[in-house]
């Protein structure tokens, strides 16, 4: 089958789109400023693991990242102001012993962090920066590696099919994964345990018991790299892995992503604010941080808008759709990702029951084709219709897969007849791959002949929801986008600015903050000014 | 009524469709096995209808069997609703004449659940399946404490609030990690005396109604509850006098 994106095919008010973009910049502003004048507890640990702080204190998946007791000392001793490198490296220089061991005395309270003065001040800093010259070198040759290894194995045709794991164990994820793989699945995600979001540490080393999900730590990325790369090379097709940079630890988890060579990282501007409750500072903060680390690793990142949908009815709140991914495009761009590492995301779910349900779905999809021509689309599937009628379901998949094919998105996150009744059992995964490769199969070049009436129900929704959307980015730049969610403007959910979780891991930056990853990613990658 | 067996398309013929997957590769012997094993269900007369292999060591089945159970349902043991649904104007008039105020609302996610969505069908204003939340009810003042809320969280917010119920929602589950922090609830709400003033409340789709009493609480609710069931409920218990404030 030819992948094509159909592009052209609604007659949309392109002035309403730019508009809709310069909006978004408007609106992106005061947050590009706050991450640039902030930095955070998960940042600074983000960094000491680049430069080789690894392990914990104590054990199982409570034990305490030796990241997370330095960054305690170093604020405890001398406030996270300047950031921790420049008095972790003075504390290496002056002891005299490798990074990881400082560390892990720092960690013991065996020796108290101060900050360099005079020349020990300049010997610190160029400590710290060859430091951060190697780490940003390593995270740049994570998109190194994966050319190699997609040239070397084959890349997979578009679109990708996308399938989750959630065991709980990786020694059992990593069969299922190479299962699906087998059968057909191009991306797999290991769902996280329940709950990790809101854990302001990293648990550490392989796991084997989560609830719903699987810890992400480095070791169980490493390993499920590892037997992905396998499999793929065995297949001739580079097997894409995908994880969660959200949550208190996003930076942290980023920065795992890129150093053990993950593809996608769900990431996005507002999902941890409005769905976990996490405070907007911090989540802000850490997602400029997190997008630079994934824009030089080459990493895909998949924004949720799709959440909106399963709490909002489908059909009134399209346009919250369109304006959140107006919103993640331009907060991508800043961080230097380009257009084909934005996942933006979407969903399939208007009641079933609702009239003409089928045509609104592809008016919905078809018009974020048309926005964003050269993003690859992620598109979820229903999921809050999904009723246990598992017959039903599994043609309302089947209807999501042809939405998808005749729109033109790139990666298919399969839905599941079992959605809302159990993690997913080896055989839902394998019957979604036999939906998908049917319908996508059969109506792969269908996608490049379908053109909409002019006028018709297609393309007049397309154009209600684009006007929604801009009236919507209008109402958000006018008040500010920080009051916005104040107001309860997003899925309808208050937070304030200083409400949530993680706002204690907000500092501000002092006159004299020293950070030479931050600063020698934001001259490699850049971002849109 | 008598003895009954499923309907496939002629009474009694006992027939049900199913599928697994078993841990080993396609072949006849592993047909063959499919077979032996849904004879060891209780079923006659089973044919596998479609196999596939899934990889090299799974095999997918679907099969159709003649059980050989039956059931009377007369003899089936039912524990029906025990109370009336009612429309908000109602629940709202028995609020106000049980209590002479306001009936207050906390609910929570507890344990490692981050999921709010079941307890956000119950409590928000939009509420779940067109049938508005909790917060939609004039007499209703509903204090939602969202995801991963301690058990100790929940015993200050029910005093601060002076709550008149509590509704503890558990979404994701493994190991049975809802039915532990739904009882860490309960004990916390006892050991500080709050537990019989009360109407606790659980709720999430892999609970049913009958583990009420195992568990503790006044009423569980399983999946796809709608908000006026619990409104309903909530109002009832209030009318029979289950509180004395």
């Amino acid at each position: 089958m030819t992948f094509q994106r159909p592009i052209g095919r609604l007659r949309i008010d392109h002035d309403t789109v730019a508009e809709c973009r310069s909006l978004a910049e408007e609106i992106s502003r005061p947050i590009e400023q706050l991450a640039r004048d902030h930095t955070t507890s998960s940042l600074e640990r983000a960094c000491l693991r680049l430069v080789g702080v690894d392990g914990v204190e104590g054990s199982g998946t409570e034990a305490i990242p030796i990241p997370n007791r330095v960054v305690e000392e170093v604020d405890r001793s001398v406030g996270l102001e300047r950031g921790v490198l420049l008095p972790f490296f003075h504390t290496v220089e002056r002891g005299d012993r490798s990074v990881q061991e400082t560390a892990e005395r720092i960690a013991r309270g065996e020796i108290l962090v101060e900050l360099p003065h005079g020349d020990a001040h300049d010997t610190a800093l160029n400590r710290a920066r060859a430091a951060a010259t190697t780490a940003v070198e390593r995270i740049a040759s994570a998109a190194t590696e994966r050319e190699l290894r997609i040239g070397e194995a084959g890349e997979a045709a578009k679109p990708w099919f996308y399938e989750i794991v959630a065991t709980g164990n990786i020694h059992e994820d990593i069969p299922q994964a190479r299962a699906a793989a087998r059968e057909g699945c191009d991306i797999v995600a290991v769902i996280r345990s329940t709950g990790q979001s809101l854990l302001d540490y990293v648990p550490y080393g392989p796991t084997t018991e989560g609830f719903a999900g699987t810890f992400a730590t480095q070791e169980n990325f490493r390993l499920m790299r590892a037997a992905l790369d396998s499999v793929g090379e065995e297949l001739g097709r580079y097997i894409r892995l995908t994880n969660y940079a959200s949550g208190l630890c996003m930076p942290e988890i980023a920065t795992m992503a890129a150093l053990e060579r993950l593809d996608m990282m769900l990431n996005d501007c507002m999902y941890g604010i409005i769905f976990r409750d996490i405070n907007m500072q911090r989540t802000f903060v850490d997602q400029h941080f997190s997008r630079m680390v994934h824009a030089l690793a080459g990493i895909i990142i998949n924004t949720g808008e799709d959440n909106y949908l399963t709490t909002a009815n489908a059909i009134d709140s399209a346009h919250t759709v369109l304006a959140s991914q107006f919103l993640n495009e331009r907060l991508a761009l800043v961080a230097g990702l380009t257009e084909e590492q934005m996942g933006l995301g979407h969903a399939f779910e208007i009641d079933p029951d609702a009239p003409d349900q089928i045509a609104l779905e592809i008016a919905h999809a078809q018009l974020v084709r048309e926005c964003f021509p050269n993003a690859p689309l992620k598109y979820m599937p229903p999921t809050k219709h999904m009723t246990g009628n598992i017959f039903q379901g599994f043609l309302y998949d089947g209807m999501f897969n042809l939405v998808g094919a005749l729109t033109g998105q790139d990666i298919i996150l399969l839905g599941m007849m079992t959605e809302g009744v159990h993690t997913p059992f080896l055989s839902d995964r394998d019957l979604a791959l036999t939906n998908a490769r049917y319908v996508f199969g059969g109506a792969a070049t269908l996608a490049g002949e379908v053109r909409f009436e002019q006028g018709g129900d297609v393309e007049r929704r397309a154009a209600q929801v684009l006007e929604e959307c801009r009236q919507m980015l209008r109402k958000i730049s006018e008040i500010g986008m920080f009051e916005a969610i104040e107001a309860g403007m997003f899925a309808d959910t208050v937070r304030t600015r200083t409400g949530g979780r993680g706002l204690d891991g907000v500092v501000r930056k002092g006159m004299d903050y020293v950070n030479p990853i931050v600063d020698l990613l934001t001259e490699r990658v850049g971002g849109t000014r | 009524m008598t003895e009954i067996r499923p309907y496939g398309d002629a009474s009694d013929d006992g027939l049900v469709q199913f599928s697994f997957t078993l841990p080993m590769a396609i072949s006849e012997r592993a047909r063959q096995s499919a077979l032996e094993l849904t004879r060891r269900m209780g079923f006659e007369r089973a044919q596998v209808v479609h196999m596939k292999a899934i990889g090299p060591d799974f095999t997918f089945f679907v099969m159709y069997g003649a059980t050989t159970h039956s059931v009377d349902p007369d003899r089936v043991q039912v524990r029906e609703r025990d109370f009336p649904l009612l429309a908000a104007p109602e629940v709202n008039r028995l609020i106000r004449e049980g209590l002479k105020r306001r009936l207050v609302v906390v609910g929570a996610c507890t344990g490692t659940d981050a999921h709010t969505v079941g307890l956000d069908a119950i409590l928000s204003m939009k509420g779940f399946a067109g049938d508005k939340g909790l917060e939609y009810f004039a007499e209703m003042q509903v204090v939602n404490l969202g995801a991963q809320v301690t058990p100790a969280e929940i015993v200050a917010t029910v005093r601060s609030t002076r709550a008149d119920a509590v509704l503890i929602s558990q979404v994701v589950t493994q190991r049975d990690a809802h039915i532990l922090h739904l009882a860490e609830v309960r004990e916390a709400l006892a050991a500080a005396g709050e537990r019989e003033r009360l109407i606790l409340v659980g709720g999430g789709p892999r609970f049913s109604p009958e583990q009420a009493a195992e568990l503790g609480y006044d009423r569980i609710f399983g999946r796809g509850t709608k908000p006026s069931e619990v409104a309903s409920y909530l109002a009832h218990a209030i009318a029979t006098e289950r509180l004395s404030a």
